[in-house]
Parts: structure tokens; C-alpha cells; sequence
């Protein structure tokens, strides 16, 4: 992939990426394998779990609870926040995010940060920014690590090296970690990153990292992960940057119960994740001296503001919904220009960039709905796609034929009834619209129009008689499954 | 132009300004958040939980816990072992090099094979053990640096459910916390759950029953 990073204002339309990645049959292997092994083993947790619906409804209010209040949770955050000794500053934008970082970076003196997964800090292209001020961020997460030596750029929010497999990071680290050696299996891998970062821990005196929720009540901070170069960041260093975005408050620590109970089961279908850390400002010989927290809008204001686009910050950044997405699994990460990809890419990065990019995203779905089922904080995001669907037309033109289909839709979707037999329909009017040419490429069509569209091609190869959505609900029959 | 704090402040003031107030009492909360298991159906599922991490488990009474220390530790082949301020010292079995952690510096607890802690209390359904820095645990460093983590659980500190944890950590919020399921792990690579990455790379559980 390009040095470049992911940047929805520059990225090539969605239709157009995809259909150059689809002819990258490794990728798209890639690609399926590990959603399939994500898919799986979060159906067996999420199974076993008799009150799952009990604790989606749960976490979906309690979001909206947040959200509705957000003002009140985010000054009490920060009024508890900084009794513990922690600093709250607050972002408008990436720019003024990636500006308090570097400053903040550069009073303490560092040449280096070390740096856990964040999303946010991809979403606001930190590193490059850190870069061009002479301090040099160091990725610490496995697949971060393998990204950043790989020059690459995440495909998947809790997985972000997802579309590479095991050699072609054996060749990567071979080649910037200069191990001619190195042997093939994921142990010797993890086993040679572990080599790599371990003096960086040890002796990096300034990191930075995102956050997972924020808890208004105690002003503590909490992030979830797996491999303990988090907790590393957490603790060894002196100074801690933290950067959130502002929809990462929750109101009390007992929120903790119901959403620490969600996100692992649907990021990586575990029961717990190895580790969770949870702190609250600077604590006396225990982790940083200093401990600073941005509170990052960047255009969330403005999605809060939109009614029926609201729900697009419940998000807990699961990821579960791009594993389940049929759009997403053929052409992986990428093709959403975008470090948000997938189905909460294709709602969020058009919001982010306040409709001005990106207009094509909404459109990089069949609307089948697995997204919905599987979302852990039920977040309808075929109901968002069609607002957002409307908005674009809106902003073409009414006279527009597009518009009056879209409407169309969007009236259909309001009906599970409706919904189903327009997808039957929608599945016989697809027909024409498939051109196979051999070469892998004649997967897409930029048809837009009711039900028309590059969404009404996906996956077809998998689909043939029933209707996606029915052969889904066939194949998982999750628990999620039942109450859409 | 006002400073950003104001104007974010602003912003969100304007766009919630027409939705309906809700009080954090009415969310619903019909999920499960207590459980009906005997004692020892917890130490099961603890122990099985702590098994599919590839966690080893022992039991053992209060007045024989150091021996079990020692067998777990002679079996890790580990002798160089961190302790916490505050560790009960009836947890120590003789023979092995136990260093206290006064201050130590990171390429010292570096240097050191292992850490024997205590916890606040262990989530059966997730097995889960959660440490705090408090006296027998610590402050979190220690519990990371070194390869080796043995915990001490006592059985009377076992919860079912994830929701009964967060309500007994209620009180002691404040305090710097740490979650651990069984020792670091990652997936990254093609799904593969591989064991150890930077945290410990082995972890061990004695249970104490009575
Ligand atoms: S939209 Fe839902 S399923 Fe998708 S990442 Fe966010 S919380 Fe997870």
C-alpha cells in the first residue's frame, strides 16, 4: 500500500478503490480468513451469554443517555479528572489535536513517544504530524508495528494489520528489523517484536495513547487490550498524552459492568481481553508524573446535532460489524479511504468529514443488515445509511432521479415487511447488472439508483437464490440475530 | 474567537438542546448481575476460565499456601521474584531470592524473573483477576515487566459476573486498576491466539480455599 496516509478528502471514491482491490486475490483471502475466525469465536461467546439482548439494550441507552448529556458527563469528566492530578485540554480539530500533542511532546523533551493503537490518532494522522516536529512515534501493538514497518495502512479498527498474513510479515519485520533468520510461525513473530520494543519500553520516557471510555464520575480512564504494550505505555513512561474523542465519556464507573462486558466478546470473541487498565489523573509512584487527556470534537459536534445521525457515536469501536459485513469481507479496509472502514466507516467517515467527503461511503453496503444485528450497542446502521444516502442526494438535487429512489428506500427500510420483498425484487433486478469478464473486476457497478448500485452486486458469487439477509439469518443464527 | 473549551462546550450545548432529558436511573438493567453459584461451582468455572488461558491453577489451604508458592515457582524454574510492599509473609516460602518492590527501576524489574502478588478479586465467568494498587498488589509495573506473574487468589474474593466486580470496585475506583485474563496475548497475526507478547508470558493462579 501507498506511504500515504488514509485520508477520506483525497481517497479515490469507494467503488473505484474496491474495484482495484478485488483484484488482490491475497488480500481478499486475507481478509476472509480472519473475519471468519473473528465471526466464529465471537457466536460462541455472545451464545453463551443468556442476557446478551439484556445487555445490548442496556449499552444502547445508556449511550444515548450519554450523548443526550454529554455537555454535564464531559465538565464533570474533566473536573474529576483534574482533582487527580490529570490535564484536560480540548481539541476544536485534528489540527488543533495534532498541535496540543507535539506541543506537549516537545515540553517534555521528547525525541521519541512510544504509542498504543489509536484509532483517533489515525483518524487525525498524529504521526506524521510528530514526524515533521522531529520526534519519531513508535507503534507498539503488534499489528500497528506491523503496519508502520510495513509502510501500510490499517484496514480494520481492532485488527488493523487484518489483511496481511504470516509471511508477508515474516517479510516485513526480516526486512526492517534486519532478522534474516526470522522463522515463519506467529510465535517467532510476536517473539521477535517483543525483542524489538522492549528497550523502547524501558526507556521512552513519553507515550501516547487513545482511550476507551472516560468516565465522567471518577475522571478515571479506561483501555482495553490484549498484548500489555498498552499497560507498558501506561506505566513505564513519564508523561502520558491521552486523546479522545469527546463521544468516549461514560457516565459512571457501574457503566464499566455492562460495557466491559460487550466490546470484548464482539472485538476479538473473547470472554475478557487480557488486560484492561484503568486509572485516574497521576498516581504518587505508580505510572506517569504527568498525565495530560484531549478532549477531541472534530465534527462530532455536528453529528450529535443531526438527529437521526446521533447514533453514530454510541460507538464502542468494536469492530464487530466490519467482520460481519459482506461488503467489507470482499474488499477489506482499504478501499473506504478511511482508518474507519466497513460499516461504521461508511457512516462515521462521511459525518466526520461533514458530508463534504466521502459522499460515496453510504453507498458500500446492501443494506442486509448484519451490521445491525451483530452491533453490540445496536447502532441501525442501514438506518444511517439511508439518512446519510438522503443527505447526499440532497445535496445534488432534488429534480435528481437518485433522490426520489433513495426516498424510496429509505420508506422501504421502515418496513421489515416491505424490506424483505423489495430485496427479493431488488435481488432479480440485480441480474443484469453483474459483469463477470474473468479478470475479478467486473464485480462492481457504479449503478446508482433504487437498490441499484455497486451495493446490489456484493457478494453475489455467495448469494444466489435467497436474499442475503435471509441466507444470513441462516447461517448465524446468533442470539444477535433475532431482534432486528 | 472563544478558546476551544467554550466553543466545543457550546456546540454540544446547541445540539442537544432539543432532546428529551433522561436520568441514568431509567436506563434498563434486565441483564444478570448476580449469580445463584455455590462457592465451588465459582472455583470451577474460575479454574476452567483460567484453564482455557492457559493458566495454571492449584488449590490450596491458607496454612499450606507458601508450599504451594514454592511448588508453582520451583516448577517456572523462577528464583528471582518481585514482591510487593505489604505481601503476607506467610505467603513466602524459603529458598527463593523474593526482592521487594521499594522503588525498583524498570531495568531492575527487568532483571527479575517474576512477581508474586495477591488480588482485590478474581470474575469467575471471565477469569479474571483484578489487581489494585494496594498492599500484596502493588503498583502496576511490577505486575508487567517480569515474565512471570503468580497470583494468589483467595476464594472468598471469586464473583460470578462482571457487573458484581465493578460494584465491589465501586468504592475503590480511584485507585489505579488492572483487569488481567490469563498472560498477554495477541491475535494479530492471521487470528492465531499466540501467548506473550510484552506482558508476562506466563501466569499462574494459587486458590486459596479457607
Ligand atoms: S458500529 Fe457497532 S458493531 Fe460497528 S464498531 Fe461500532 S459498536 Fe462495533
Amino acid at each position: 500500500m501507498s506511504l500515504q496516509p488514509l485520508d477520506p478528502r483525497t481517497a479515490e471514491i469507494f467503488p473505484m478503490a474496491a474495484r482495484h482491490l478485488l483484484g488482490d486475490t491475497q488480500l481478499r483471502k486475507n481478509v476472509r480468513h480472519a473475519t471468519d475466525v473473528i465471526q466464529n469465536k465471537r457466536r460462541i461467546v455472545v451464545d453463551e451469554m443468556p442476557d446478551w439482548q439484556e445487555l445490548r439494550e442496556s449499552g444502547k441507552r445508556l449511550r444515548e443517555h450519554t450523548m443526550q448529556h454529554l455537555r454535564e458527563y464531559l465538565e464533570q469528566f474533566e473536573r474529576n479528572c483534574t482533582a487527580a492530578g490529570g490535564v484536560v485540554h480540548w481539541a476544536r480539530d485534528a489540527a488543533e489535536a495534532r498541535q496540543i500533542v507535539v506541543s506537549l511532546a516537545k515540553s517534555a523533551g521528547a525525541k521519541e513517544v512510544i504509542k498504543i493503537k489509536s484509532m483517533t490518532t489515525e483518524e487525525i494522522q498524529l504521526n506524521p504530524a510528530l514526524a515533521a516536529a522531529g520526534i519519531r512515534p513508535y507503534e507498539t501493538d503488534l499489528a500497528e508495528l506491523i503496519i508502520q514497518l510495513g509502510h501500510d495502512q490499517p484496514s480494520h479498527i481492532v485488527v488493523p494489520a487484518l489483511h496481511k498474513n504470516r509471511q508477508q510479515i515474516r517479510e516485513i519485520f526480516r526486512r526492517e528489523m534486519n532478522l534474516p533468520d526470522l522463522g515463519p510461525s506467529p510465535q517467532d513473530l510476536a517473539d521477535a517484536a517483543r525483542l524489538f520494543l522492549r528497550e523502547k519500553f524501558l526507556t521512552v520516557p513519553t507515550a501516547v495513547s487513545g482511550a476507551n471510555f472516560l468516565i465522567a464520575e471518577t475522571g478515571g480512564v479506561c483501555v482495553v487490550e490484549s498484548e500489555g504494550n498498552g499497560r507498558m505505555c501506561l506505566t513505564l513512561p513519564d508523561t502520558l498524552i491521552t486523546i479522545a474523542g469527546i463521544d468516549k465519556v461514560i457516565p459512571r464507573y457501574e457503566d464499566l459492568g455492562v460495557l466491559l462486558q460487550l466490546l470484548p466478546r464482539s472485538a476479538t470473541g473473547e470472554r475478557m481481553n487480557p488486560y484492561n487498565s484503568i486509572w485516574t489523573g497521576v498516581h504518587p509512584g505508580d505510572g506517569p508524573k504527568a498525565f495530560h487527556v484531549i478532549l477531541m470534537d472534530n465534527a462530532r459536534t455536528s453529528i450529535l446535532a443531526d438527529a437521526e445521525g446521533r447514533q453514530t457515536l454510541n460507538c464502542i469501536r468494536c469492530g464487530a460489524c466490519q467482520n460481519a459485513c459482506p461488503v467489507y469481507r470482499q474488499t477489506g479496509g482499504h478501499a473506504y479511504g478511511s482508518v474507519y472502514a466497513g460499516p461504521i466507516g461508511a457512516i462515521l467517515t462521511p459525518q466526520l468529514m461533514q458530508m463534504e467527503h466521502a459522499q460515496s461511503l453510504p453507498y458500500a453496503s446492501s443494506l442486509c443488515g448484519a451490521c445491525y444485528e451483530v452491533c453490540p450497542v445496536k447502532i441501525n446502521i442501514p438506518e444511517v445509511l439511508i439518512h446519510l444516502r438522503n443527505k447526499v442526494v440532497k445535496e445534488k438535487s432534488w429534480a435528481d432521479p437518485e433522490a426520489i429512489a433513495l426516498k424510496t428506500v429509505a420508506s422501504i427500510f421502515r418496513s421489515e415487511r416491505r424490506f424483505r420483498a423489495a430485496q427479493r425484487l431488488g435481488r432479480i433486478a440485480e441480474r443484469p447488472l453483474v459483469r463477470k469478464d474473468g479478470q475479478g473486476d467486473g464485480w462492481i457497478s457504479w449503478l446508482p439508483g433504487l437498490l441499484g448500485g455497486w451495493t446490489q452486486v456484493r457478494d453475489l458469487q455467495s448469494m444466489p437464490k435467497e436474499s442475503f439477509r435471509e441466507w444470513w439469518e441462516k447461517r448465524a443464527e446468533t442470539k444477535g440475530g433475532s431482534d432486528v | 474567537m472563544s478558546d476551544a473549551r467554550s466553543e466545543i462546550l457550546a456546540r454540544i450545548a446547541r445540539a442537544t438542546s432539543t432532546g428529551s432529558p433522561s436520568s441514568w436511573e431509567e436506563i434498563p438493567r434486565d441483564y444478570r448481575q448476580s449469580s445463584t453459584a455455590s462457592d465451588r461451582e465459582l472455583v470451577d468455572l474460575l479454574t476452567h476460565r483460567l484453564h482455557d488461558y492457559d493458566a495454571q491453577v492449584v488449590e490450596a489451604s491458607s496454612s499450606d499456601a507458601a508450599t504451594a508458592v514454592a511448588a508453582m515457582l520451583k516448577a517456572r524454574e523462577v528464583s528471582r521474584i518481585v514482591i510487593p510492599p505489604g505481601l503476607q509473609s506467610s505467603l513466602l516460602p524459603p529458598g527463593f531470592n523474593f526482592i521487594e518492590d521499594t522503588g525498583l527501576s524498570h531495568a531492575e524489574l527487568n532483571q527479575c524473573e517474576g512477581i508474586l502478588t495477591e488480588c482485590t478479586l478474581a470474575i469467575a465467568e471471565t477469569g479474571t483477576i483484578v489487581l489494585q494498587n494496594v498492599p500484596g498488589q502493588g503498583r502496576r509495573a511490577a505486575t508487567l515487566v517480569p515474565d512471570y506473574h503468580l497470583c494468589i487468589v483467595d476464594a472468598a474474593k471469586i464473583v460470578a459476573t462482571v457487573p458484581e466486580a465493578i460494584e465491589r470496585l465501586n468504592p475503590t475506583a480511584h485507585l489505579a486498576t488492572t483487569f488481567i485474563s490469563g498472560p498477554s496475548a495477541t491475535a494479530d497475526i492471521e487470528m492465531t491466539r499466540i501467548k506473550g507478547v510484552h506482558g508476562p508470558r506466563f501466569l499462574d493462579v494459587v486458590l486459596l480455599l479457607e
